[in-house]
């Protein structure tokens, strides 16, 4: 062995002897191409500087920072509920889009298609289980960890303003489960959101049952109550208010504060901890 | 392991690697109180901070597996409930809002509709909001503590467990036909009916004249809000507590408070004396 080498060609991509055989040669071979060189920027050996980029060059992971404090991985402090939400967030917004393939909001077909989807969909019934399941598992999910967020006194300074974006998508996800239940277009739905936006009608100044809603001048067909359910009564108008509220409007608004949920841990110093 | 490390690893991260203590790389996977309590008790460093990739993000993989597994299995074995198709002339007995809000229909027992379906269930998110500017404490940011912050926790777990939890609770599995009380597995009689004996408190108390009754209602309602607030903070304004808390943050500490515990005396003077209003303004539609 000579102990001078000679430096290698000035190029980004030195040429590569491969040094195994078979299938691990040619999957060496695919890993060292310039195509997957383009796309993945670190290897996958063990060491410190490949783990940082595997969480710094990957768009998805870099919303973590690369180090964490060691407590921030205790299940027995997080409880993972916060990712716990996100995922069920995410499981409703996939299975929630397939069933919007087969769902029409008006009330001559909804009931009519949520026949269908049980009985002739494939697939179908279990995308609808799943929606449904894990919709009531979000609401759960979020108020554990409003709950776990409140016991470590992680609302805190400099965690003050997370915290009431939180309490907005606490507030959003109760508003997406609740404009969700009526779409089934089923005795259940249409009673429990009767009975959800009666209250309305009681609402000072603005609702027609309410306190001072005879000086304000509102009545039942113009007041708080049927500027929710688009009309006197829950009807047909009141299911396409609900399905674009359910489908459009409240997903965006909740991603929105998500993004700012998620940004804003980061930016106020990491999971809280111990100082 | 050398040789993917053609390109990817530098000089100095090899550097790093082969600095990094063989005893704390092997307890950096481990963590939890315990192991924390041994690598104290045996003097061993271990870095403050450990890597994102894998330890954290095969948690939240083994996490997330494992919610996908009990949510697929759960949704293949139990389906959804669809009942017959929508009927708005046939009111279903009893009608319930979906569960989660199911404390707040219970609350329309004890409080008229302005206050149970409006006015309390803004103020409960308004009052959650407030929280981290209420509450000066600086002790316990970022780890569980009873000792340290007992009122703020007291008040949560009271306003939280005891409060929402048991009245979602009474709603959804005390609450029969007619939104009369069922001991849960007793038999759902439609027919069943109480006789409507609620009266309001200044009645009960033995005012019969309609102006008395008036006066007596404002003064209980008035004297409970703002009255108690505005006499606590006569009254202990010097403490060095009240001091830093500053009149502000107590008034709104205190009309949460007085609000929170406000559903606790209607519920009892409801369901133990029959007491319907305590102060009404029939001109405004407005009772207390």
């Amino acid at each position: 062995m000579a102990e001078v080498s000679t430096p290698p060609p000035p190029s980004s991509h030195p040429p590569h002897t491969p040094t195994k055989q078979g299938l691990a040669g040619f999957w060496e071979k695919v890993r060292e191409s310039p195509v997957w060189r383009s796309m993945f920027r670190h290897g996958y050996a063990d060491t410190p500087r490949n783990r940082i980029l595997q969480v710094s060059s990957n768009v998805f992971l870099h919303l973590h920072p690369s180090k964490l404090p060691r407590h921030a991985v205790r299940v027995r402090f997080t409880w993972c509920a916060g990712g716990v939400t996100f995922l069920f967030y995410l499981i409703l917004v996939v299975t929630g889009v397939i069933l919007m393939f087969y769902y029409r909001p008006t009330g001559e077909y909804a009931y009519q298609d949520m026949k269908y989807l049980q009985f002739d969909v494939p697939f179908g019934m279990i995308m609808r289980n799943m929606h449904r399941w894990s919709a009531h598992a979000m609401v759960i999910t979020v108020w554990i960890h409003m709950f776990r967020v409140f016991m470590t006194g992680s609302y805190k300074p400099p965690r003050e303003f997370n915290w009431i974006i939180g309490v907005n998508l606490l507030v959003f996800t109760l508003l997406l489960s609740f404009t969700g239940y009526l779409l089934p277009w089923d005795q259940l739905s249409i009673w429990a959101v009767t009975v959800g936006t009666n209250m309305a009608r009681a609402t000072p100044l603005l609702g027609h049952e309410g306190p001072f809603a005879d000086i304000v001048g509102v009545n039942a067909r113009y007041d708080a109550r049927s500027i929710l359910t688009a009309g006197r009564l829950v009807g047909s108008a009141t299911l396409l208010r609900f399905y674009v509220l359910h489908c459009i409007f409240i997903p965006i608004v909740a991603s929105v504060l998500m993004i700012v949920h998620f940004w804003r841990i980061r930016k106020d110093g990491g999971i809280s901890g111990p100082l | 392991m050398a040789e993917a490390t053609t390109h990817t690893m530098s000089a100095a991260g090899a550097a790093a690697a082969a600095a990094e203590p063989a005893a704390a790389a092997k307890v950096e996977t481990k963590t939890g109180g315990k192991v924390e309590k041994k690598l104290a008790t045996d003097n061993v460093q271990v870095p403050n901070r450990i890597h994102t990739w894998p330890y954290l993000v095969r948690l939240e993989f083994i996490c997330g597996l494992i919610i996908m597994i009990i949510t697929t299995i759960w949704s293949i074995t139990i389906d959804a409930p669809l009942e017959e198709p929508a009927n708005p002339n046939r009111t279903p007995n009893p009608s319930k809002a979906p569960w989660y809000f199911l404390g707040l229909q219970e609350m329309l027992v004890y409080f008229d509709p302005w206050m149970a379906g409006v006015v309390l269930p803004s103020l409960i998110i308004v009052g959650l909001m407030v929280i981290p500017y209420i509450d000066i404490n600086p002790k316990g940011n970022g780890y569980y503590t009873w000792q340290e912050r007992k009122f703020a926790v007291s008040m949560f777990l009271f306003g939280f467990l005891v409060l929402w939890i048991s009245l979602i609770f009474l709603g959804t599995f005390v609450r029969g036909p007619g939104w009369y009380l069922f001991w849960p597995g007793q038999y759902w009689d439609t027919h069943k009916t109480v006789a409507l004996t609620n009266v309001d408190l200044p009645y009960q108390l033995g005012f019969r004249d309609i102006t008395a009754q008036f006066v007596v209602g404002a003064i209980l309602v008035l004297g409970y809000y703002p009255g108690l607030a505005v006499a606590g903070w006569a009254a202990f304004r010097k403490r060095p507590f009240f001091q830093k808390l500053g009149q502000v943050r107590y008034h709104i500490l205190a009309m949460l408070f007085l609000l929170m515990f406000s559903l606790v005396f209607k519920v009892i003077l409801r369901l133990a004396f029959n007491t319907k209003y305590i102060w009404t303004i029939p001109q405004f539609n407005l009772n207390f």
